[in-house]
């Protein structure tokens, strides 16, 4: 098994980043399994530094007013919409 | 219909009359947007979402003729190798029933080796397609990065995914390819393939299905080698011989990146999947917070937190949690950082490999078919499983899997070729000697 173990307590700081609960049992199989994964990614270590040359271009478009999806074809898949807006949760 | 739990929605979408896949079935894979046919990715999240306009290769799958006889089954959001990680349930392997099909395509596959469609598409983010196209017997194409539009495929880790055909053999795999191919506005990731061959029938790749690979060189990697099932290698080394007898030549390469390739490609993979994902939240499609018990009692994050409790299954929860944390303050350079690099270096060692030899060689799957469950409770061992296709992945490249007989007790194997970026002629032509 993994030197660096993972505490219960870290995974559920994480899945409060990540906006996703968890219950306590997931918490403790997620807690081992991590424990595992993460000591085989930081094999990684023993990478070089390798000198990246991105392929990159930027491709651009003239800005015109296109068809897109009407208000009502944006909003089918909403559960909730309300006025021609979708309707969340408050913020605070 | 067969019983092989390939397809969460059978549902047919006419094609036009005319055109070259007139007369023929396309399975789509249900993280291909349809409109007005349901694309649940095989999560519960998505399980009521219809998307209001089509991925651009299903509308060049309904302009070529072909008939959409529904979306198949797939690990949810793509993220598996066995496709027992669906919301929808398991499919069957046709070719090694008990045996899961691969994944995470495995509804693709399945649909197409049990002859319920003709041809199928899948999506390959670390051998998605051709997994399953190994484990079911079938042919599987992972294209060139920019070949194939990405526009309306729900996103799982963008910058290693595209969509590939599956067919029972390779002319028709590259058929279907030269229908979905092409550069696109809607994805400003694709390039014309012609411009970067300098050819201008870059795109008719059946032409290329003609079996002659005399004067080919083929690079055997030995990393993708160690560790092989006994078995496997044994059937590999049976299609590198019959590769021989027609005329080509192999030697042996090595890429020392590549025993890193698998932890690089799912921190890669991970983070980008916690990015894209977090657009799940019950507000724009979802599961409806409104409906939970606590409504919109409280605030925001606490709502979206229960909405994905609820919406996500077990593998996508892991990988999201693993992604956030890849990426959280102090850790982004110990795992991202370095998974770059690692990314970089595979594909340096990609491109000198291929300067000596016309495609590389390897088994596409290292093992034959788990058995069903067997892999679920140990996702490290599922992850290894994919050695030999995330290098791909990484570097960008097309990559073919063709079957390569079956191990003495049944089981499918399946044999990888890997070409030069938009050299997906190169491996056409050398699979076609094979199947």
């Amino acid at each position: 098994m993994s030197e660096s173990a993972v505490e219960p307590e870290e995974v559920a700081h994480i899945a409060d980043l990540a906006r996703v609960d968890l219950d306590d049992d997931e918490l403790e199989a997620f807690a081992e399994q991590f424990a595992d994964i993460l000591a085989y990614f930081e094999t990684l270590d023993e990478v070089p530094e390798v000198e990246r040359e991105p392929d990159l271009t930027n491709v651009m478009r003239t800005d015109e007013v296109e068809a897109s999806l009407s208000q009502a074809e944006a909003l089918a898949n909403a559960p909730d919409a309300e006025d021609g807006f979708f309707k969340g949760p408050r913020v605070s | 219909m067969s019983g092989y739990n390939a397809y969460i929605t059978s549902e047919s979408i006419p094609g036009s009359e005319d055109g070259p896949l007139a007369g023929r079935t396309v399975a789509v894979k249900d993280n291909i947007s349809t409109e007005g046919v349901p694309t649940t990715c095989g999560s519960a999240m998505l399980a009521e979402y219809v998307p209001p306009y089509d991925a651009t290769v299903v509308r060049r799958l309904k302009e070529a003729g072909a008939t959409i006889p529904g979306k198949t089954n797939m690990d949810e959001f793509g993220m598996g190798t066995t496709t027992e990680t669906s919301a929808f349930g398991p499919v069957e392997n046709p070719a090694a029933e008990g045996y899961v099909p691969g994944g995470s395509s495995g509804g693709s596959a399945a649909a197409v080796a049990a002859g319920d469609a003709d041809l199928a598409l899948g999506s390959d983010t670390g051998g998605s397609v051709r997994c399953p196209a190994a484990f079911c017997g079938v042919v599987g194409i992972k294209p060139t990065y920019g070949l194939v539009s990405r526009y309306g495929l729900v996103a799982y880790a963008n910058s290693l995914e595209q969509i590939g055909p599956l067919a029972p053999t390779v002319e028709e795999a590259a058929e279907l390819l030269g229908v979905i191919a092409g550069p696109d506005d809607r994805d400003a990731t694709t390039r014309d393939a012609r411009e970067e061959t300098g050819n201008g029938d870059a795109y008719d790749y059946a032409s290329a299905a003609d079996g002659d690979v005399d004067g080919m060189t083929v690079g055997v990697p030995t990393e993708l080698l160690e560790g092989a099932d006994e078995a496997v290698c044994e059937q590999f080394w049976a299609a590198i011989d019959d590769l021989e007898a027609r005329g080509a030549s192999y030697h042996e390469v090595d890429l020392p990146s590549l025993t890193h390739a698998v932890e690089a490609y799912y921190v890669i993979a991970m983070s980008e999947a916690s990015s894209n994902l977090a657009r799940f939240d019950g507000v724009r499609y979802g599961l409806p917070a409104s409906e939970t018990e606590e409504g919109y009692d409280d605030d925001w994050n606490a709502a979206y937190a229960r909405v994905r409790e609820a919406g996500f299954g077990e593998e996508v929860k892991r990988r999201v949690l693993l992604g956030t944390y890849a990426l959280s303050a102090g850790y982004q350079d110990k795992y991202y950082k370095k998974a770059q690099d690692a990314r970089a270096w595979v594909k340096r060692d990609f491109d000198e490999a291929l300067e000596s030899a016309d495609v590389l060689a390897s088994p596409t799957m290292p093992v034959p078919p788990f058995e069903r469950g067997e892999s679920l409770d140990d996702p490290l061992k599922m992850y290894l499983a994919d050695a030999n296709t995330t290098p791909v992945n990484l570097a960008n490249l097309p990559a073919i899997s063709v079957p390569a007989g079956e191990t003495d007790t049944g089981l499918p194997v399946g044999l990888q070729l890997v070409g030069p970026a938009f050299g997906e002629k190169a491996v056409i032509r050398a699979g076609s000697a094979l199947a």
